[in-house]
């Protein structure tokens, strides 16, 4: 399974399924992350973690460990 | 009666500064009922029977947050006449998200859209009467930062208000969703109004735990609806919330295209361009601490002490307290009074007003950091080194801060949104040395290591330790546990803040510290006062001089209380009353021993003749003991105040500084039994007892965390 964790900077992949449950999940998708979505990985901060990805037409900051649930596709 | 118009749409779309210029100063502050959710009122200007409710900024209206819960339930519990939904034209399909689900809330809502200008700019177009007819309400175009169409919105609102018109039902979900959802809102009980039905069926499709609560739906209704849903998951391949999610925002993309047109695909804005540097994997940590450099040398070293340290030691000590008692002295009050009057009232409003320089200074660069949009880098750039410790990378700004004075340190908590990072970062914030606690540093360091440097060093490495093994331990208990708060935040693009918006937001921090923290502060100030100043001289209960503490109040209270402190290496009256005057401030501790000693002629930034005194009744252990225990416990009254005034809770309150003092107390304990045990050899009870604080600290370290048994059931009784 690719995982949007795995993805390089700079690239563009599209989401697949979300996987996880409860509140964690749920605000991802809140966020505009659902199957269909197509995020391109900005940056990763200065620190290695957490990454910057473009959803939507807006920045978003999620987790490496959170980006493990987001299935993509290339 | 009066039309109630509530104002909602995400975080960072110019909410507030429409709420301020809707309702311009006529505004009331206040919390909504049990969370420290802040709640802000007004009425709209011109209008005095039209109020404004300012709902938190949210993404979307799920049961998870404090934010989106209380949004939710104001909405359907207390029914505004109307709902100004502000969305960020920039940001089209997060915001409707959120739109889509308002609409089905059965209130009317007018939708405004700011910051069009921004988006013509880019070369994008937005067809707003297109965009009304797919939406089902009306749309109105907005500047909130220059105010033009603000109160044609507020218009509308009203006048959907007065002829409640609801939204029309324009957006459909896939045909198994829809199918199941009507099933659903057949098996609602009546007691469901008609125009929350959608709302509701919605809900209990998702298995929305708040939901089922406030509906008291029987068991058995809730078998045949999960049956409903079970089906439509298999069908559908997914699991219903997700589901819901999805097809709104498949709904939006879908209807977006009809009224928006993307003329400028590769269009990058100047704010993309600044973030490139400013969060860059190389710049982005030296930027980082430029900025925090800046921040900290301007409010807690130069501009910002500058003029509290004014305030306090010239106009207060120099010219107001002299003044008002030569006054005093001279229409021939009695001395307790000019006492009661200058040592306690003058003094107590003193503290208060003497912190207002340095927190409006602080206030102001923390206004400009939110408004610009760098607070939430902030976070980004911290978060792998502070969520270790259940702590928000927002957290590094109260602890900075927290190294010059822990009162505008524990304010500055209030950026962090989490309610569990925010609680943890005003609990922990004041382990880090204050200015205020040098001198007692430098008091034990002289007295009894020789001026080594390692004291000081050790003290700030004992408070960076403590904030970091008590966010472990915190992190595990019952209280912290649950509810992880997602890092899933939106960074917002960066724009200058408007002048108007950062001194508001300072004026609005300031005058909440002076009300709410002022009036403890003040009041303890004069408790104390009365402690220290009052006792039984010769069995007469009688007004007494700074010298005469030996038999004061406090005094006696040290006494009786001193034997607490003997496992910590000195259970003598003398320092137990120095720990407690260093409630009052900190700086204290020093000026007490020196009465206590009958010392009248010391340094008091680092009780430079005191120290021969207390070399002869201290050791270096019980000495350092003693320094730890004082570093690590309850902070200052003005900084308690600061802490209740943040945890917006008795409860919550008395949790933080019982776990500081408790802390303290064990720390110390450990220092003192284990460190005789290494000196001496000795092996006693206390050394058994300092093993066991060890072994107590190892497993609030290492333990499992407390897990929730039913996760769903807490969600739901947490409203």
């Amino acid at each position: 399974m690719d995982t949007l964790k795995d993805v390089k900077i700079g690239d563009t992949v599209t989401v697949a399924r979300v996987h996880g449950e409860g509140p964690v999940k749920r605000r991802i998708m809140d966020m505009g992350v659902t199957k269909g979505t197509s995020i391109h990985v900005r940056k990763v901060a200065p620190l290695g973690d957490p990454i910057e990805v473009t959803v939507r037409g807006y920045e978003l900051s999620i987790r490496k460990a959170d980006a493990e649930n987001i299935e993509i596709t290339r | 009666m009066a039309i109630r118009i509530a104002l909602t749409g995400n975080p960072n779309t110019g909410k507030t500064t429409l709420f301020n210029a809707l309702t311009g100063s006529n505004q009331t502050v206040g919390n909504w009922p049990g969370v420290t959710v802040e709640k802000k009122e007004g009425k709209l200007k011109g209008h005095s029977d039209v109020i404004i409710t300012d709902l938190p900024g949210i993404y979307s209206l799920s049961p998870y947050t404090l934010e989106e819960v209380v949004a939710r339930n104001y909405i359907l519990n207390e029914k505004p006449d109307a709902v100004l939904n502000i969305i960020d034209g920039t940001n089209l399909e997060r915001n409707l998200y959120l739109t889509s689900q308002v609409t089905e809330l059965g209130v009317p809502v007018v939708i405004a859209v700011n910051m069009l200008d921004v988006l013509e700019k880019s070369g994008n177009k937005l067809d707003l009467d297109k965009m009304s007819e797919s939406l089902g309400c009306p749309v109105v175009e907005i500047s909130a930062l220059k105010g033009t169409g603000i109160m044609e919105a507020a218009e509308k609102a009203i006048s959907l208000a007065k002829s409640h018109t609801l939204p029309k039902e324009r957006h459909v979900f896939d045909k198994n969703v829809e199918v199941a959802v009507k099933d659903i809102i057949a098996l609602l009980p009546s007691s469901v109004p008609d125009l929350q039905k959608r709302w509701y069926g919605v809900k209990l499709f998702q298995r929305d735990a708040k939901a089922i609560e406030q509906l008291n739906i029987s068991d058995d209704t809730l078998n045949k609806i999960e049956k409903i849903i079970t089906t439509c998951e298999d069908a559908m391949d997914d699991e219903a919330e997700s589901i819901i999610t999805s097809e709104r925002y498949n709904y939006i993309s879908n209807v977006i295209a009809s009224f928006y047109k993307v003329k400028n695909k590769d269009y990058v804005s100047v704010s993309d361009r600044i973030d490139k540097i400013v969060t860059n994997r190389i710049l982005g940590l030296p930027i980082f601490a430029a900025i925090m450099f800046l921040v900290y040398y301007i409010s807690i070293t130069t501009i910002g002490t500058g003029m509290t340290d004014w305030v306090n030691d010239e106009l207060i000590a120099n010219i107001i307290q002299p003044g008002i008692q030569g006054f005093l002295e001279s229409v021939g009050a009695a001395e307790w009074l000019v006492g009661l009057i200058v040592n306690g009232i003058v003094a107590g409003v003193g503290a208060v007003l003497g912190f207002l320089p340095q927190m409006l200074t602080l206030f102001f660069f923390l206004a400009i950091l939110e408004g610009c949009g760098y607070m939430a880098r902030i976070a980004f750039v911290m978060d792998r080194v502070f969520r270790r410790f259940g702590l928000s990378g927002k957290s590094f700004i109260p602890i900075l801060i927290g190294t010059g004075c822990g009162v505008p340190g524990i304010m500055a908590s209030r950026t962090i949104e989490s309610e569990h990072d925010r609680r943890m970062t005003v609990i922990t914030t004041t382990f880090i040395p204050c200015s205020a606690k040098l001198p007692v540093i430098a008091l034990i360091s002289g007295a009894l290591f020789d001026n080594s440097p390692w004291v000081a060093s050790s003290a700030y490495f004992v408070g960076i330790a403590a904030i970091v093994v008590s966010g472990i331990m915190l992190k595990k208990t019952k209280m912290f546990s649950g509810d992880p708060s997602p890092f899933v935040i939106e960074l917002p693009a960066y724009h200058i803040p408007t002048a108007g918006s950062v001194i508001r937001s300072m004026a609005e921090r300031g005058t909440s510290f002076v009300k709410k923290a002022g009036t403890v502060i003040t009041l303890a100030t004069i408790l104390v006062w009365f402690l220290s100043y009052f006792g039984f001289v010769n069995g007469a209960f009688t007004y007494l001089t700074e010298e005469q503490m030996d038999v004061s109040l406090l005094a006696h209270f040290g006494n009786t209380f001193a034997w607490i402190f003997a496992p910590l290496g000195w259970g003598t009256w003398k320092p137990a009353v120095a720990a407690i005057t260093g409630l009052m401030a900190k700086e204290n501790v020093v000026g007490t021993f020196g009465i206590l000693y009958h010392v009248s002629n010391f340094d008091k930034d680092t009780g430079e003749g005191i120290w021969q005194l207390l070399r002869a009744d201290y050791t270096p252990l019980t000495a350092y003991s003693y320094l730890i225990f004082n570093l690590l416990c309850a902070p200052c009254i003005a900084a308690m105040s600061a802490i209740r005034r943040e945890m917006s809770s008795v409860k919550w309150f008395w949790t933080a500084v019982g776990y500081q003092c408790g802390f303290a107390y064990i720390v110390g304990m450990i220092i003192y039994q284990i460190g005789s045990l290494i000196i001496t050899g000795k092996f006693g009870i206390g050394t058994i007892f300092g093993f066991i604080g060890i072994i107590a600290i190892i497993y609030g370290l290492v333990r499992k965390p407390y897990e929730e048994r039913h996760p769903e059931q807490k969600a739901g009784a947490r409203a």
